[in-house]
C-alpha cells in the first residue's frame, strides 16, 4: 500500500514537472491514435454511408462482417499487419515493421470496422418520413444522400469518437508491430504493460492517469454528441 | 404547362390485398380536392401514388394532358410538393428546412433566404426562423413543413392530414395559407382530412374514399351536405366502419 502511495506521488510529481519521457509517449499516442482515427474515418465513413444508401447483392452478409469486425481480437490484427509488414510479407519492402506507421495501420484496421458499422447504423436509422420528405422535394440520388448523411451527423460524429477510443486503448496489436522502442514506437499503453513488468509503476501511474483522463475525456465528448443528437431526434 | 393529374387504373397492392383499386380519375387543375374517407380507404396509398414517392403496383399516373405517362424523375417531382401526418423536418434550422427546397433547385443562397423567410411569414413562424425544426410543437413543425411545400411554389401540393393532432390556433393558420393558395387558382391541391369543417371551407372538390375505390365525387358542398352515395352518408354520419 505504502508503495502504491509513494508511486502515485511519484506520478503526479512526474506530470507536474512536465517530464520530457512521459510527455514525448503521451504525444505520440495522440499523433498514432490520431492519424489512426482520421485515417479509420475517412474510409470508414463513406463505407458506413455507402453500405446505408446503396442496395446491392450480399449488403446484408457485409453488414454482419462488419458488425462482427467491431469486435476483432487485437492480437489477431498485430498477427496479421505484423505478417503483411514483415519482411517475407506482401508489403515487406516499405520498411514499416517496428515503426509508428505500422501503428497506425493496426490501429486504422481496428478503428475501421467501428466506424464503418456505427456510421451505416446511424444513417440507417434516419426516419423514413425524412427520407420520404428528401425525396418529395425533388432531390436527386446524390443530393438525398447528402442531405441523408447530413440528418445522421451527430451518429456519425459519434462513430468517429468510439473508433478513436478503440484505437487509443490498444495494447496488443500495436506492441506486435511496433516494438515498444523507446522514444519512437512506445505510445501509452505499451509503456504501461512494460514499466509495470518491470516493477516501475510511477511512470506507468502517471501514464495511467493520463489514459484515464483522455477516456474521459472521449466519453464526455460522445454523450456530448448523443445527447445533442437525441434532443433532436 | 401546368401539370394536370390523373390516374389511369391505378392499383397499389399490399400483401394480397389492392389498397387502391383500378382507380380512374381527373383531378381538376387548380382546384381543392379533399379525399376523405374512413381508415385504411386508401387515401394515404393514393396520395403517395399521385406525388411519385410510390411506384404504383398497376397503371398509372398521368401529368400531361394526353400525353404519355411520365416516369417518376427528378424534373417532374420538382413541380410538386408534399405535406406528410407526422412531422418531417430536418435536423437544422427552420430556416435552413424551408430553403432545402430551393438548394436543391438551385436556388442562389441570397434568394433563398429571403424566400424561406416570405413563405415562413405567411405561416407565421417567421420569429422562430434560427430554432431547430426538431425542438418545434407539432403544430409549429407542421406550419413550417407547409412553408417548406409552398416556397417551391408547387403546381400540386399534398396534404396528408396536414391538420391531425393539432391545436386550433395551428389549424387556422395552416387553413388560412390554403386559403391564400387555392384563391390564387394556379395550383391543383389535394388535401386528406378527417376535419370536415375543414374540408367544406377549403374545398371545390370533394372524393370520397372507400375501399381503395372513389364511391362519390362532386363539389364540396354537395357531397358534404346531401351525399348521393349511401356509404358517404353513413361516413359522414360517423356509422359507417372503416
Amino acid at each position: 500500500m505504502q508503495e502504491m502511495t509513494s508511486s502515485l506521488v511519484r506520478a503526479f510529481e512526474l506530470l507536474i514537472s512536465l517530464d520530457p519521457v512521459l510527455y514525448g509517449i503521451i504525444f505520440l499516442s495522440l499523433q498514432v491514435s490520431g492519424l489512426a482515427v482520421i485515417a479509420a474515418a475517412a474510409l470508414g465513413v463513406p463505407a458506413g454511408a455507402g453500405l446505408a444508401l446503396v442496395r446491392f447483392p450480399g449488403r446484408e452478409a457485409v453488414v454482419s462482417l462488419l458488425n462482427t469486425f467491431m469486435g476483432l481480437p487485437p492480437v489477431v490484427v498485430g498477427l496479421v499487419v505484423y505478417l503483411i509488414l514483415s519482411r517475407s510479407g506482401p508489403m515487406g519492402f516499405l520498411g514499416f515493421l517496428y515503426s509508428p506507421t505500422a501503428m497506425i495501420a493496426a490501429q486504422t484496421v481496428l478503428a475501421f470496422p467501428i466506424v464503418a458499422a456505427l456510421t451505416h447504423a446511424g444513417i440507417a436509422s434516419v426516419d423514413p418520413i425524412v427520407k420520404d420528405a428528401i425525396r418529395s422535394l425533388g432531390a436527386t440520388t446524390s443530393q438525398a444522400a447528402r442531405l441523408i448523411v447530413s440528418e445522421a451527423r451527430y451518429a456519425i460524429l459519434a462513430a468517429v469518437i468510439a473508433g478513436y477510443g478503440r484505437a487509443a486503448a490498444e495494447v496488443g496489436a500495436v506492441l506486435m508491430v511496433g516494438g515498444n522502442v523507446e522514444g519512437y514506437t512506445r505510445v501509452m499503453t505499451t509503456a504501461i504493460a512494460l514499466e509495470t513488468s518491470r516493477g516501475d509503476f510511477e511512470l506507468a501511474l502517471a501514464l495511467g492517469i493520463v489514459l484515464l483522463f483522455l477516456s474521459l475525456v472521449v466519453n464526455l465528448a460522445l454523450r456530448a454528441v448523443q445527447k445533442r443528437g437525441a434532443l433532436l431526434r | 404547362m401546368t401539370l394536370s393529374l390523373s390516374a389511369a387504373g391505378l392499383t397499389k397492392v399490399y400483401d394480397g390485398r389492392a389498397v387502391v383499386d383500378g382507380l380512374d380519375f381527373a383531378f381538376q387543375r387548380g382546384k381543392v380536392h379533399a379525399v376523405i374517407g374512413p381508415n385504411g380507404s386508401g387515401k394515404s396509398t393514393l396520395l403517395r401514388l399521385l406525388s411519385l414517392l410510390d411506384p404504383p403496383t398497376r397503371g398509372t399516373v398521368l401529368l400531361h394532358d394526353g400525353e404519355d405517362p411520365v416516369e417518376a424523375n427528378t424534373s417532374v417531382r420538382r413541380r410538386m410538393a408534399f405535406v406528410f401526418q407526422r412531422p418531417s423536418l430536418f435536423n437544422t434550422t427552420v430556416l435552413k428546412n424551408v430553403e432545402t427546397g430551393l438548394a436543391i433547385r438551385g436556388c442562389p443562397k441570397r434568394e433563398r433566404s429571403d424566400l424561406a423567410r416570405a413563405a415562413l411569414r405567411q405561416v407565421e413562424m417567421e420569429k422562430l426562423g434560427e430554432r431547430n425544426g426538431r425542438t418545434l410543437s407539432g403544430g409549429e413543425s407542421q406550419r413550417v413543413a407547409l412553408a417548406r411545400a409552398l416556397v417551391v411554389e408547387p403546381e400540386i401540393l399534398f396534404l396528408d392530414e396536414p391538420t391531425a393532432n393539432l391545436d386550433p390556433h395551428s389549424v387556422r393558420i395552416i387553413g388560412k395559407a390554403i386559403e391564400k393558395l387555392r384563391d390564387g387558382g394556379r395550383t391543383t391541391i389535394l388535401l386528406v382530412t378527417h376535419n370536415m369543417f375543414l374540408a367544406q371551407r377549403l374545398a371545390d372538390r370533394v372524393v370520397f374514399l372507400f375501399d381503395g375505390r372513389i364511391a362519390e365525387e362532386g363539389e364540396a358542398s354537395a357531397v358534404i351536405e346531401r351525399p348521393q352515395d349511401e356509404r358517404t352518408f353513413r361516413f359522414l354520419t360517423g356509422e359507417l366502419a372503416g
